[in-house]
């Protein structure tokens, strides 16, 4: 077995050392009654040659379709630098920077991703990263409660990802949060029915998404101070690549910026890994879940990084940490800077106006053909968009139409069976986006 | 040697009070600062909240460890130390002059079932 | 390892006016994000964002890769967390575009391969486990635990029996246990250790009863202690009418030789980034299953993959019975792959001698150093076993304020280019040193630390300055942790 390094003589010498006759003895305190006493039900071991076949056949039958979706998740490109240096095992096989002094690699670059999404959201700080943008979210709505204290009702928009959704709500379910939702009202928060629930003073703190589900750009002026005046914080959930252009969580007054950062470089790998941004106003610091990096020196008077702020994490705090949360997503936080370092401000601007560009032009041609119609019409949209079907044989055959041609026809909207929610990126071609609308207008 | 103030009331959770009057100042002792270390947050009630005998009523902070502020006695606060939001080490300078809260005594009886000075040196021996 | 520390950041190499990155023209250049309503549009670009040419982010990267220790470099004898060698071909086919270019709203139907891993995967873990399914989708270790509980706390509710809140968890446990627990909206009950450092079963007995949701053990515990009473503990709970969670931080030395599920275990995570080899990445992102035993499997969380036996097709299924959902699609799939090319690669065979061998090394090390570290419960251990510091001959006594601490032994460890062990944890002693050498560690390599360790110890007592100061050849060393707190700053 290439990954033991123990030749029958090691083993022997070792046993003679610890005083057993085998590795079998090695158990001997474990009673006979609770071992297995039989081979595993499993293959034999394979070689590498076999592996690579048997992962490299599962690989293939995933049919690659060129994604018009989005929901969550962005065919953005990632450049090559990244997943090249992500992969130098300097970075990937170490452990939690606890030993500072020899882990100042993670350290530099968490902290340059801390710096990097703070700025992006226009927040004064971020954290190490959380798992991803749906259980950012839940930990958004559990810092809310966490904060004041005696208040546990949060409100959340309808217009959030359904999955995303999910997820929070199965996080208030178990922690007992009175999870409210606002309905949606053309697409978006219906801000007279927000209005009316924090009146009642007992909100802790409102969660809202920017573009949302159906790809609108919500309009969240006066929202913060609404809030605030109600004493509840404002949470708003972003995709991190278009705040390279949105107005910022921080310029719209917001308490907590939260969200999935896949944008930024990630690959789609089927849903993940991907990675969870969190970032809040410094009063909030305390409150906050996860890692943090922080800035000091060593005995010599240079600039290092530590973990820092441990107080509120699991390790030290148990049961009153601030949440469960340990390892985030680590490696990918280091994707993040890189794609950030890469792009610069100019970069992710051209980003985005290219991914506008292929969606308006996408949306264009589909709504010209006369064969779609905007689903909630007029609204701002910037790279994701709803329209609504009119071909007699629905949704889901257009969409089986298009993979059989080698698309990703976007997703079904969810509780709007004749709509469909499109995306595209800079990645989408003028002929590709022609293609799909002409086969989508067949 | 921690010290240890003659006059004062001590919880097992090392807690102080200090009474004057109808109220009492609720710091944490000199033994529970050199066992934190270096304090680097005091996480303090607001003005106005009620604390309750045994009951936690905030957090202070070492770099590594985190140590729940238990009330010995019950009452309203009626002022929080706000120095100790920007200058926490006056924990450890003084923990006895940098009380956290003061509270307005709402049972001064519950003062009997606290140690006294002497006890309390016994029972940090 | 970089001598010296490589210090600038990226922000520090910024000009502007350089670039990156390339990028098509504009499919419809009469398009730009710009022509949104104004008050939708940020005011001024992210002005920290750095710009940097290729080259000069590739230096940058490379050389503070220098500044890490990592499994590659070096020997991690870090207690409870495995840290064993993370081989390269689960890198290589992870990266497979077939698995990397996937959407997740890809239709089940256009997705089968990834499928049928996401499967083969959960059925060789409950086959290693001894239960009944694995959902795959929690994202690390700390979740798959808060899902087992869900997993845990939806069985009761959906029995009606509302009033279990409660759950038993050892004094013994890692911090996250009880941290789960709250997430999950449980009150911590501990139970009490023997002086032999395993679960106490007198006082568990009293703290059963019909509010008792279940308990949270690792067996080994955390000290690599085998719980031998599990079976009576597992009766005792499964008698109050609660379920038994296992943490499968531990699960390591038991491969192939005792599965949690025939301890008596209902429920329990594994950590992919532990036990089965996939990178911990400086923390993350990892990848933390949860298995349950039969009856329970309705509970784990949406979506959930199953075998169609009629269409003969893989889909995704949401159960109405189920927790909820903890992740919007299948977790971190791509750990999962990785993961899958290291379970086929050990096989039946592998995977138990994976566990043996990591038992014999923690063994060896620790009956080479138990006359010169003080070991405070002798016997055989598992995967790992703990030192309650230097033995008083060489490191002074523990009463004593100037003795050789197990954070200056650690320190000092650093500077012969090993990792520390986990320090400080449990907190059953004062001076835990927590030893997990993991089973792809040589003899020479264990070897190798152990004379490092005795050596340590003889300067403990000849030289103890050059522990007092430790580290002095790391690129960096004793920094300032006061100063990161009261002058907090988390952005350059």
């Amino acid at each position: 077995m290439k990954y033991f390094p123990h030749t029958a003589e090691d083993i022997q010498q070792m046993l003679d050392v610890v005083g057993v006759k085998s590795l079998d003895e090695l158990y001997a305190e474990v009673p006979e009654e609770l071992k297995l006493h039989r081979e595993l039900h499993l293959p034999e071991g394979k070689s590498e040659i076999e592996v690579r076949q048997i992962i490299g056949e599962l690989a293939e039958q995933n049919k690659r379709l060129v994604p018009f979706a989005g929901a969550g998740a962005y065919d953005h490109y990632t450049p090559s630098v990244i997943p090249y240096l992500a992969a130098r095992s300097e970075f990937s096989t170490s452990y939690t920077p606890y030993q500072a002094e020899i882990s100042q690699g993670t350290l530099q670059y968490i902290f340059e991703y801390q710096t990097m999404m703070a700025d992006l959201t226009g927040m004064d700080l971020s954290n190490a990263s959380m798992y991803d943008g749906a259980t950012a979210t839940a930990e958004a709505m559990m810092m809310c409660v966490a904060a004041a204290k005696k208040r546990n009702r949060v409100l959340v928009s309808a217009t959030f990802n359904p999955a995303v959704l999910a997820v929070v709500r199965t996080y208030a379910h178990f922690h007992g949060v009175d999870l409210v939702e606002v309905p949606a009202k053309d697409g978006q928060t219906d801000r007279a029915a927000l209005s009316a629930l924090l009146a009642e003073d007992n909100v802790a703190g409102v969660l809202v998404c920017q573009p949302n589900y159906f790809g609108i750009v919500e309009d969240f002026t006066g929202l913060a101070d609404e809030c605030h005046a109600h004493k509840a914080l404002l949470a708003i959930n972003s995709v991190a690549s278009t705040l390279g252009v949105l107005r910022t969580p921080g310029e719209w007054g917001a308490d907590i910026a939260m969200g999935d950062a896949q944008s930024l470089g990630l690959p789609l790998s089927y849903g993940g890994p991907y990675i969870g941004y969190l970032c809040v106003k410094n009063a909030l610091v305390r409150k906050m879940p996860g890692r943090l990096v922080g800035e000091t020196v060593d005995a010599d008077g240079k600039r290092a990084f530590v973990l820092t702020m441990q107080a509120r994490e699991q390790h030290i705090r148990r049961e009153k940490a601030t949440s469960n949360i340990c390892t985030a997503q680590g490696i990918m936080c280091l994707y993040v800077a890189i794609y950030l370092s890469l792009m610069g401000p100019e970069g992710l601007r051209e980003v985005n106006d290219n991914s506008y560009a292929a969606a308006h032009l996408l949306h264009r041609l589909l709504t010209e053909s006369g064969k779609f119609e905007e689903a909630f019409p007029g609204q701002p949209f910037l790279n994701e968009f709803t329209l609504r079907y009119k071909g007699t044989d629905g949704v889901d055959a257009l969409r089986k139409r298009l993979a059989e041609a080698g698309f990703l026809a976007g997703v079904k909207a969810e509780g709007m069976d004749d709509c469909l929610i499109l995306a595209a990126t800079e990645q989408r071609t003028e002929k590709e986006i022609a293609q799909f609308a002409k086969i989508a207008c067949s | 040697m921690a010290k240890v103030i003659e006059g004062l009331y001590y919880s097992e959770s090392h807690e102080y009070v200090k009474v004057e009057g109808e109220f009492g100042y609720v710091g944490i002792t000199d033994y529970a600062q050199e066992q934190l270390g270096n304090v680097v947050y005091v996480d303090m009630p607001e003005e106005g909240d009620e604390v309750e005998a045994g009951a936690e009523f905030g957090a202070v902070e070492s770099v590594k460890a985190a140590s729940d502020l238990l009330s010995p006695v019950s009452g309203e606060v009626v002022e929080v130390n706000t120095a100790l939001e920007d200058e926490p080490e006056l924990i450890n300078q003084d923990a006895f002059a940098n009380w956290i809260i003061k509270v307005k005594l709402s049972d001064p009886s519950e003062l009997e079932s606290l140690m006294d000075a002497a006890a309390y040196r016994e029972a940090t021996k | 390892m970089n001598r010296t520390v490589y210090s600038p950041l990226i922000f520090e190499l910024s000009k502007a006016g350089r670039k990156g990155y390339s990028l098509p023209a504009s499919p419809c250049a009469e398009y730009k994000a710009s022509q949104l309503p104004a008050h939708l549009l940020r005011s001024q670009a992210p002005s920290r964002l750095p710009e940097a040419d290729e080259l000069t982010v590739v230096r940058h990267y490379t050389n503070m890769s220098g500044n890490n220790f990592g499994v590659d470099t070096g020997f991690y004898p870090l207690g409870s967390c495995t840290m064993k060698y993370n081989p390269k071909i689960n890198e290589e086919l992870a990266a497979l575009p077939g698995f990397t270019a996937v959407h997740p709203a890809q239709d089940a139907a256009y997705a089968q391969g990834a499928l049928k891993l996401y499967d083969e995967v959960q059925r060789t873990l409950a086959e290693v486990a001894g239960l009944s399914r694995f959902t795959l989708n929690p994202y690390a270790g700390a979740h798959g635990e808060l899902t087992g509980l869900m997993v845990i706390r939806t069985y009761h509710l959906q029995r009606g029996d509302t009033k279990r809140t409660k759950i038993i968890v050892p004094d013994s446990a890692h911090g996250t246990n009880p941290a789960s627990a709250a997430v999950c909206g449980l009150k911590i009950v501990e139970v009490k250790s023997t002086p032999d450092g395993t679960v106490d079963v007198e006082d568990l007995k009293p703290l059963l009863g019909d509010d008792i949701a279940g308990m949270m053990m690792t067996n080994p515990n955390t000290l690599g202690i085998f719980e031998r009473q599990i079976p009576e503990i597992a009766r005792l709970v499964h008698e109050c009418g609660g379920l038994m969670y296992y943490d499968g931080a531990n699960l390591n030395p038991m491969l192939g030789v005792c599965r949690p599920g025939d301890m008596g275990f209902d429920v329990m995570h594994i950590n992919l980034h532990k036990t089965f080899s996939t990178p911990h990445g400086g923390g993350g992102p990892g990848s933390g299953p949860v298995g349950v035993r039969e009856g329970l499997e309705d509970y784990l969380p949406n979506p959930q993959v199953c075998f169609n036996e009629e269409t003969k097709q893989y889909e995704l299924r949401h159960n109405p019975k189920a927790l909820g959902s903890v992740s919007p699609h299948l977790g971190n799939y791509g750990i999962l792959v990785r993961a899958y090319a290291y379970l086929l690669t050990l096989g039946k065979d592998g995977i138990p001698m994976a566990g043996k061998l990591s038992v014999l090394n923690a063994n060896y090390i620790k009956e080479c150093l138990k006359d010169y570290y003080e070991l405070p419960i002798d016997g055989l251990c598992k995967h790992e076993f703990v030192f309650d510091g230097l033995k008083a001959k060489y490191g002074g006594a523990h009463s004593d304020a100037s003795h050789i601490t197990t954070l200056q032994v650690a320190k000092r460890l650093l500077d012969y280019g090993f990792h520390a062990p986990t320090i400080y944890f449990p907190l059953l002693f004062h001076e835990s040193m927590m030893i997990e050498p993991t089973e792809t560690e040589s003899k020479e390599t264990l070897d190798a630390f152990i004379e490092v360790m005795k050596k340590i110890a003889q300067e403990a007592l000849e030289q103890p300055e050059l522990l007092q100061n430790a580290p002095h050849s790391t690129p960096v060393r004793r920094l300032d942790d006061v100063k990161a707190v009261k002058d907090a700053k988390f952005s350059f």
